[in-house]
C-alpha cells in the first residue's frame, strides 16, 4: 500500500483538487466490478449446487462445465424488450430498480475486506450499514406500486412488512456484536476477534449468529422467506411486470445483498479476514504467508455462509405469511433482547473476558 | 470554493427543491417520496457538518422505518383528487395560521440564534457517536430511561385501545400445532394381507 502511495504521488500532485473524487471513483470501480462478476457466478453456483442437491446436473451447456452460463443469461436479459404496463407510473417504474440497486452497492463502502482494503473507514460503520440495508425496501415497494398490478402490489406490501420486521431483530443482533467489540467500526470489530477461531464472536454470540443469518435471508427476500415473490400465490410478486434489464437489476440487487449479508456475517461473527489458526501466519514462502490473514480467508468464510443460503433454499419449504411474522416478532426479537441483557450482565462478572 | 463546499450546496439545493415538491405535487405517494428525498439530503448535510450519528439515525429511523409505514398506508388509500380539490378552500384558514406561526417561530430562532452561533456550536473532539452515547447513557440516563418507558406505555396503550378479537374469524395457534403428536392425527389399523384372486 505504501509502495502504491509513492507510485501515485505524481498523479495526485497533477490532479490537485480533482484528486480526491477521482481516487474515490477508482476505489469504487475496483470494488464494484469484481462484485458484479461475483454476483454473476453466484447465480451459476446457486443453480449448480441446488442441482447437485436434487441429483441433477445443473446448467452445463454454455461453455465448459456451463461456466459461461451467467454471460448468456446477462446478454439474453439485455436484449429483451422492456415492457411498460399500461396505467403504470412511468417514472417510478424505472426509478424503482435503481432504488433497489443503489443502497445494495452503497453499503459496500464501509465493508473492510482486509486490514487496509476499505473504501471508507468510518467510525459509525455499523450504523451506516443498518441505514443502507433499510433503504433497499423502497425499490421493492415502489416497484410494486408503480406497476399498477394487484399481484405486484401484494408482493410489495408483504415484502415491506417483512423487511421492516426483521430489521429490528437484525439490529439487535448487531447491538450484541458492538457490545462485545466496544466499537461501531467494522475494522475494529474484526481486530477484537484476533487470536484464532476460539476468539471469534461466533461462540459467545451463537444465538445472535443464527438470528442474523436467518434475518439476513428474510431481509434479502430469499427462500424460505420469499413471500414477496411467492410464485404459487402471487405469480412473482413485486417484479411481475418487469422484464429485460429492469428485471436483471432487481436480480443483481438481491444477489449483491446476499453477498453483503454473508460478508457481514463473516466480518462480525467469523473473524473476517483473520486466519482461524494464527500459527499459519508464521509459515511463509518467500516472505509471504499463503494461509495467513488476508482476503483468502474472508473469501472462504463468505463462500461458506453463501453455501448455507443455498442449502437452506434447497431444503426448506416456503413459510406461510403469519408464520414469518410470528418468527420475527415473537421468537427472534425476545431472543435477541434476552441475549443482550445476558451479555450485559455477564460483562459485569469475572467471566467478562469470555465476551470480549 | 472547495469540493466539500460544492457538495454541501448541491445537497442544500436538493433539500429545498424536494421540500417544495412535497407540498406542490398532487399525488400523495409522490409527496411522500419527495419527503424521503428531503430527509435524505438533510442527513447528508448533517453528515458533512460532522454529526454522523444524527445523520445516520435520521436515515435509519425516518427514511428506513417511518416513511416506509407512511407509504404503506398512503398506497392503500383510495385517493379522490376531485374531492381533495373541492375542500381546498375550507382548509386555507387553518393552513395559513399554522404556516404563519411556524414561519414566525423560524424567523425568531434564526434572528436570536445568530448572536449565539459564534460562541456555541463547538463539537466535542473524537467520535461524535461516543460523545452522544456518553451523554445519553451516563450523564442523563434516568431522564432518558424515563422517556423510553413513557414511549413504551404509549405503545401498549395504543394497542390496548385498538385491539379487538373478532369471534367469527378462524385463527391458528402455532403452539397447538407444534404440540400435535403423531398419535393424535394418525391411526394405524392392522389389516390381514389378502390373497389376489386370479
Amino acid at each position: 500500500m505504501d509502495a502504491l502511495d509513492t507510485l501515485l504521488a505524481p498523479v495526485r500532485d497533477f490532479l490537485g483538487p480533482v484528486w480526491l473524487p477521482a481516487w474515490t471513483l477508482v476505489k469504487i470501480a475496483v470494488l464494484v466490478v469484481p462484485l458484479i462478476i461475483a454476483v454473476a457466478y453466484l447465480t451459476l453456483v446457486e443453480r449448480k449446487v441446488i442441482g447437485w442437491m436434487q441429483v441433477r446436473i445443473g446448467p452445463n451447456r454454455v461453455g465448459p462445465l456451463g461456466l459461461l452460463q451467467p454471460f448468456a443469461d446477462t446478454f439474453k436479459l439485455i436484449f429483451k424488450e422492456i415492457v411498460v404496463p399500461t396505467g403504470s407510473n412511468r417514472y417510478l417504474f424505472f426509478i424503482a430498480p435503481l432504488l433497489s440497486i443503489g443502497p445494495a452497492v452503497a453499503a459496500w463502502a464501509v465493508v473492510p475486506l482486509t486490514d487496509r482494503l476499505v473504501v471508507a473507514d468510518v467510525d459509525a460503520g455499523l450504523l451506516y450499514l443498518l441505514a443502507m440495508t433499510s433503504l433497499g425496501v423502497y425499490g421493492i415497494i415502489l416497484a410494486g406500486w408503480a406497476s399498477n398490478s394487484k399481484y405486484a402490489f401484494l408482493g410489495a406490501l408483504r415484502s415491506a412488512a417483512q423487511i421492516v420486521s426483521y430489521e429490528i431483530a437484525m439490529g439487535f443482533a448487531l447491538v450484541a456484536v458492538l457490545m462485545c467489540a466496544n466499537s461501531l467500526n467494522l475494522r475494529e470489530i474484526v481486530a477484537g476477534q484476533e487470536g484464532g477461531a476460539a476468539y471469534w464472536y461466533l461462540w459467545p454470540l451463537l444465538p445472535m449468529f443464527v438470528v442474523y443469518i436467518t434475518a439476513g435471508i428474510a431481509e434479502t427476500n430469499r427462500h424460505p422467506f420469499d413471500l414477496a415473490e411467492g410464485e404459487s400465490e402471487i405469480v412473482a410478486g413485486f417484479h411481475v411486470e418487469y422484464s429485460g434489464v429492469t428485471f436483471a437489476i432487481f436480480f443483481l440487487a438481491e444477489y449483491m445483498n446476499m453477498i453483503l449479508i454473508a460478508t457481514l456475517a463473516s466480518v462480525m461473527f467469523l473473524g473476517g479476514w483473520l486466519s482461524p489458526f494464527p500459527i499459519l501466519n508464521d509459515w511463509t514462502v518467500f516472505g509471504f504467508a499463503p494461509f495467513g490473514d488476508g482476503l483468502g480467508w474472508l473469501g472462504a468464510k463468505v463462500a461458506f455462509v453463501l453455501l448455507i443460503f443455498l442449502w437452506v433454499r434447497a431444503t426448506f419449504p416456503r413459510y406461510r405469511y403469519d408464520q414469518v411474522m410470528r418468527l420475527g416478532w415473537k421468537v427472534f426479537i425476545p431472543l435477541t433482547l434476552v441475549w443482550i441483557v445476558f451479555i450485559g450482565a455477564m460483562m459485569q462478572t469475572r467471566y467478562a473476558p469470555l465476551f470480549h | 470554493m472547495t469540493f466539500a463546499n460544492a457538495v454541501w450546496y448541491l445537497f442544500a439545493a436538493i433539500l429545498v427543491f424536494a421540500a417544495l415538491r412535497v407540498i406542490t405535487v398532487k399525488n400523495p405517494v409522490h409527496a411522500a417520496l419527495w419527503l424521503v428525498l428531503s430527509f435524505f439530503s438533510a442527513a447528508a448535510i448533517w453528515l458533512m457538518l460532522g454529526a454522523e450519528f444524527l445523520a445516520i439515525a435520521l436515515v435509519l429511523v425516518y427514511v428506513g422505518a417511518v416513511m416506509v409505514r407512511f407509504l404503506f398506508v398512503i398506497m392503500m388509500l383510495d385517493v379522490d383528487f376531485d374531492d381533495l380539490r373541492r375542500h381546498f378552500k375550507s382548509y386555507i384558514p387553518v393552513g395559513a395560521t399554522v404556516g404563519g406561526l411556524v414561519l414566525v417561530e423560524m424567523i425568531l430562532v434564526v434572528v436570536a440564534g445568530a448572536k449565539d452561533a459564534a460562541g456555541g456550536g463547538s463539537l466535542p473532539a473524537g467520535s461524535n457517536t461516543k460523545a452522544l452515547g456518553r451523554l445519553l447513557y451516563v450523564d442523563y440516563v434516568y431522564p432518558f430511561e424515563l422517556a423510553a418507558v413513557l414511549l413504551l406505555i404509549a405503545i401498549v396503550a395504543a394497542i390496548a385501545l385498538t385491539w379487538r378479537r373478532r369471534k367469527d374469524t378462524r385463527r391458528q395457534d402455532p403452539g397447538e400445532q407444534v404440540k400435535v403428536k403423531r398419535g393424535d392425527r394418525v391411526r394405524l389399523i392392522a389389516m390381514p394381507a389378502e390373497k389376489r384372486e386370479r
